[in-house]
């Protein structure tokens, strides 16, 4: 799963492309020249290297958020784990949720080591603070939205983190090129399972796959982030190698990639406009509602409530274990010291 | 590793480093929150290794290891900088000397 960009203002980030904020000292400009240095080399920041405030922030930002997406995005196939149709897909559907759950774990740790906690990440999620993918805001009401989820929503995931392997930030690029190996998983287990319906399903179950295309669809297309155009903070993103490819044009290759699986699959894409475009060599797509991403962005959803709720009730009741894990570990401790006296 | 503060109701940290397989070394595969050394590694096995990826794990308290200093690299690994006579191309062999 992905976070998408979000194009929060960020203040201290200077739209004219330079990695330089606002030098305090000689020995920060130094440090600042050394960091630009290595950023134009395409090297890498390392935890304990100096860095700009403003690219700090910026990844804690993003690398939280993909945790949070991560985390929240096990709660709509989670919903299906009880009622997959049968035991081979519940197994791999446990799996996969489970792979979700350590993405998010990878990235949480790869967040910490700018200086953040679990803990403040955590109760930025859980008060509403923190943003995380919209995509998980919607219900996922037919067992053929697991296999859609799977195909285009990790499909587009897989489209997003490629680059993100090559970001600047070494635990941020590490933490990727893990998820990115088990995302293949995702997306493939998605298509197969859809094809099964669709080859040798009933018109029903055929009807239930071009269902939840249909829902899913535009919203997925929105998940790449704004239009290149209203996303200011990119080229800050481009310029300090954390953002390697725009929006709009990961966007468009994933149409590109898509387009040939749908016929494959033997559903129709709901956009009347989508076409290829023999002169541009890509195919032109349709207007996304981004009134409808930005309402759902900012809490508006269909089940934003629903899953924050899920979310918070299952942190709280997990108190316990997490407190008596801590509490036997202690008592362990006092056990061997005495021992040992 | 990170300059993190510890909450008082928080696991702490733990490093995690997996050997592959047999004949390779462990490396450092990221880091972990669990109650207790036990707890460290079987959450090591359930997030790092779900696909047979290591057939040994090692589990440290972050708070236990020793780094050098980021903003003296320079200095502490200068000595080294100068001294190319450390390596075998510093040295010119006739060509009819073969490999060596």
């Amino acid at each position: 799963m992905y976070t998408q960009s979000f194009s929060t203002a960020d203040k201290e980030a200077k739209p004219d492309g330079k990695a330089v904020v606002q030098p305090l000292n000689a020995a920060d400009e130094a440090r600042q020249t050394h960091f630009d240095a290595v950023i134009d080399a395409d090297g890498k920041i390392e935890p304990r290297d100096w860095m700009p405030e403003a690219y700090r922030k910026t990844l804690v930002r993003q690398i939280s958020q993909h945790a949070h997406s991560e985390v929240v995005g096990m709660l709509p196939e989670g919903n299906w784990i009880s009622r997959a149709p049968s035991l081979k897909r519940k197994t791999i559907l446990i799996a996969k949720v489970q792979d979700e759950a350590g993405h998010g774990l990878y990235l949480y740790s790869a967040a910490e080591t700018l200086g953040t906690s679990r803990d403040q990440m955590l109760e930025g999620l859980h008060s509403g603070k923190a943003k995380y993918s919209s995509i998980f805001n919607y219900p996922t009401l037919n067992w053929a939205d697991v296999g859609v989820i799977g195909w285009l929503v990790d499909g587009a995931a897989i489209m997003n983190q490629i680059p993100l392997c090559r970001c600047s930030y070494g635990p941020y690029a590490r933490a990727m090129i893990r998820v990115c190996k088990e995302e293949s998983f995702h997306q493939r287990q998605g298509y197969e399972g859809l094809l099964v319906m669709m080859q040798r399903g009933t018109p029903e179950q055929k009807a239930m796959v071009q269902d939840a295309v249909n829902r899913t669809w535009w919203k997925c297309l929105a998940m790449f982030g704004p239009p290149d155009a209203d996303s200011p903070n990119s080229a800050q993103g481009m310029r300090w190698g954390i953002k390697r490819i725009s929006n709009d044009h990961l966007r468009q290759k994933f149409v590109d990639a898509t387009v040939p699986q749908a016929e494959v699959l033997g559903v129709t894409l709901p956009d009347p406009d989508l076409k290829w475009n023999e002169a541009r060599g890509h195919h032109d797509y349709g207007q996304i509602d981004w009134d409808e991403f930005w309402a759902t962005v900012n809490g508006h959803g269909p089940c934003n409530k629903e899953r924050l709720a899920t979310r918070v009730k299952a942190h709280e009741q997990g108190q316990w274990i997490r407190d008596a894990a801590l509490a036997h570990a202690a008592k362990q401790q006092q056990r061997q010291q005495k021992e040992a006296a | 590793m990170s300059q993190q503060q510890p909450a008082l109701k928080e696991w702490p940290l733990w490093e995690v480093f997996v050997r592959s397989k047999q004949g390779l070394e462990h490396k450092h595969c990221g880091s972990l929150h669990a109650s207790d050394a036990q707890h460290a590694l079987q959450m090591a096995r359930d997030v790092y290794t779900r696909r047979q990826e290591g057939v040994s794990i090692w589990v440290v308290p972050s708070n236990t290891i020793t780094a050098s200093e980021p903003d003296s690299k320079d200095s502490f690994f200068d000595p080294a900088a100068d001294k190319i006579y450390r390596h075998p191309t510093f040295y010119d062999i006739p060509d009819k000397v073969g490999h060596m």
